[in-house]
């Protein structure tokens, strides 16, 4: 919970790693892989503020205690969602695994959520792990990274007939939640990697499901938004946006937020702050501090209010997984958020 | 006369970065570039990150020969993408006169990538229309001028003279007598669609701006690199 000019704000973190990206973890003969990768994360630390910044050492395998300090302790997160990323074609144990992941939720039953992952091309011995870790850790959630490397093959599609399977899976083990992380990415080759038209297919086809797109697609969000009007499941994870742009780009920070609320709106946006990435402290201090300039540049976008900040810090976030808020950091007047405006304007 | 730094440097400032519309040189994409006197001209690229697209970068790397190549008084020409993840593919294509295809043989059937590009000259010439239209109204113009407007109306600046470019790539006419605005199908934005028209357009225009911003941050950060950067708009 963070408390800040008398109002009381319930935290949600949607997305954080727990990762590890350690010499000692990478793949032999895939070490430029494995480095090249952790190092352009690395990268992405450095857009925030300068005395956040980890060393790459620290940065290539931090400890659970770390994780609980800055997310919980400093972080201010009520609850927070760790997602799984295998790349175990670069990483020997995996980079960030559901197993690895459950290490941190043991110690945090209260507070931390696993989502747990699948990769269509494993086939029926996918199918069998996603069910065993489903019941294992009761998932309500997972992780898909379409750019994935695996034997050979540099990526998959969400709308593939195979990718089907697993998403009728999730319905059956009561998934509700698929986190869709675009990029940094290799394939399909010929194409635009980055188009996210395989997960408007997929949220056209599983209304049941909530499709939350990392980083709301970047570096697509024209795409996404367009999206995100049609498909009422569909939902943005704010992971980059917050962390990539607040600091290190202010203004462009104000424009997307102000596209997101119009297009997207503030009842399906959520917070994450891609920790280990970024520091999550000056991400939902800052957030909650933001304010929208009140100039003609911006004068055309939704009205930011204490609701929006609550709901986007962790009340949606909190709805889609089932999370208990207590009384007091509820909204008292529950209005849905305005979109016919973004409803009229088509794509194109 | 032979070749130059500075020539070859004028001509690479034509290369775009597909997915940006932006030139490579503004970016900070061109980590080197040497010319020996005998006109042999080593031109190195290095991206934000080793995952950049493979194919945006083949594209930028494959122009950037094409551009010198075009220079007159040039020998050989080695163009070299530097920490990649696919560089070794790329560079092994590009040695030798290779399009896509022979850079990732059996993975892709596209060796023009001609719909990629096409793609993103739409979404360019959405975004470059977008900003000329808030460049007009800060000169004055109000909504229902706009829309009548012909090119040859269009004041002499960086985005108009950009428009007619990426028209004329796109197929689409810019005679000095045609709508100013067009629809990436090159039908007239009309009258009474113009400002929802604008509202998807200032969205395609911020995607395209903030993720050369990325570019630039990430550039700075992971290879010390810096770049022009004003008031986090893009210019050129």
């Amino acid at each position: 919970m963070y408390e800040r000019g008398g109002e009381k704000y319930f935290v949600v973190d949607e997305h954080t790693h727990f990762w590890d990206a350690s010499p000692e973890n990478w793949v032999k003969g895939q070490e430029q892989y494995a480095k090249g990768w952790i190092e352009c994360f690395h990268a992405y630390m450095g857009l925030g503020p300068p005395e956040t910044h980890w060393p790459l050492e620290k940065f290539m395998k931090y400890s659970a205690e770390d994780y609980e300090r800055d997310v919980f302790e400093q972080g201010h997160a009520d609850a927070a969602i760790l997602q799984s990323t295998y790349l175990r074609s670069w990483y020997t144990t995996g980079f960030n695994t559901t197993e690895k992941n459950a290490g941190l939720m043991e110690r945090n039953r209260d507070r931390v959520i696993v989502n747990g992952r699948f990769d269509p091309r494993e086939g029926e011995a996918g199918l069998k792990q996603l069910e065993e870790d489903a019941k294992r850790y009761n998932l309500k959630g997972v992780k898909v990274y379409t750019a994935e490397w695996y034997n050979g093959s540099r990526g998959w599609s969400l709308s593939d007939p195979e990718a089907q399977v697993f998403l009728d899976k999730c319905q059956e083990l009561g998934i509700k939640n698929v986190h869709a992380h675009k990029g940094p990415t290799i394939w399909p080759l010929d194409k635009d990697a980055f188009d996210i038209k395989d997960v408007d297919i997929a949220a056209t086809r599983n209304p049941e499901l909530n499709f939350i797109i990392e980083h709301v697609g970047l570096p697509r969000i024209d795409d996404f938004c367009f999206m995100a009007t049609q498909e009422p499941n569909v939902y943005a994870g704010l992971a980059v946006v917050i962390g990539g742009l607040m600091h290190a780009r202010p203004r462009f920070f104000n424009r997307v937020m102000g596209e997101l609320l119009f297009w997207v709106g503030e009842d399906k946006m959520l917070f994450g702050s891609d920790y280990g990435i970024w520091e999550p402290k000056w991400q939902v201090e800052g957030f909650i501090d933001w304010t929208m300039p009140g100039t003609e540049e911006y004068s055309d976008y939704p009205a930011v209010t204490t609701a929006t900040k609550k709901k986007i810090m962790g009340l949606n976030a909190a709805a889609l997984y089932d999370i208990p808020v207590p009384e007091e950091l509820r909204l008292r007047d529950e209005t849905p958020a305005a979109r016919e405006d973004a409803q009229l304007v088509e794509s194109g | 006369m032979t070749a130059t730094t500075a020539s070859v440097l004028d001509a690479l400032a034509e290369v775009y970065d597909p997915e940006l519309d932006e030139p490579i040189t503004g970016l900070g994409f061109v980590a080197s570039c040497e010319v020996s006197p005998e006109g042999d001209v080593a031109v190195a690229l290095r991206l934000p990150t080793p995952q950049c697209a493979p194919n945006f970068a083949f594209l930028m790397a494959a122009d950037a020969r094409e551009v010198v190549r075009r220079l007159p008084e040039v020998r050989d020409i080695t163009i070299r993408l530097e920490d990649h993840y696919t560089g070794e593919e790329i560079n092994t294509a590009l040695g030798r006169g290779d399009g896509f295809t022979g850079a990732f043989p059996g993975e892709t059937a596209d060796d023009e990538l001609a719909s990629l590009r096409e793609l993103f000259l739409r979404k360019a010439l959405v975004g470059r229309q977008s900003r000329l239209i808030e460049e007009l109204f800060r000169r004055g113009a109000k909504l229902d001028e706009v829309a009548g407007l012909t090119v040859s109306d269009l004041p002499d600046v960086r985005d108009a003279q950009r428009c007619v470019e990426l028209r004329r790539r796109l197929g689409l006419t810019a005679d000095p007598d045609a709508p100013a605005f067009v629809l990436p199908s090159g039908e007239p934005v009309l009258a009474g669609e113009l400002r929802r028209w604008l509202r998807t357009a200032r969205l395609v225009r911020m995607s395209l701006e903030v993720n050369g911003g990325i570019c630039r941050s990430l550039l700075r950060a992971h290879r010390g690199v810096e770049v022009d950067d004003p008031e986090e708009v893009v210019l050129g």
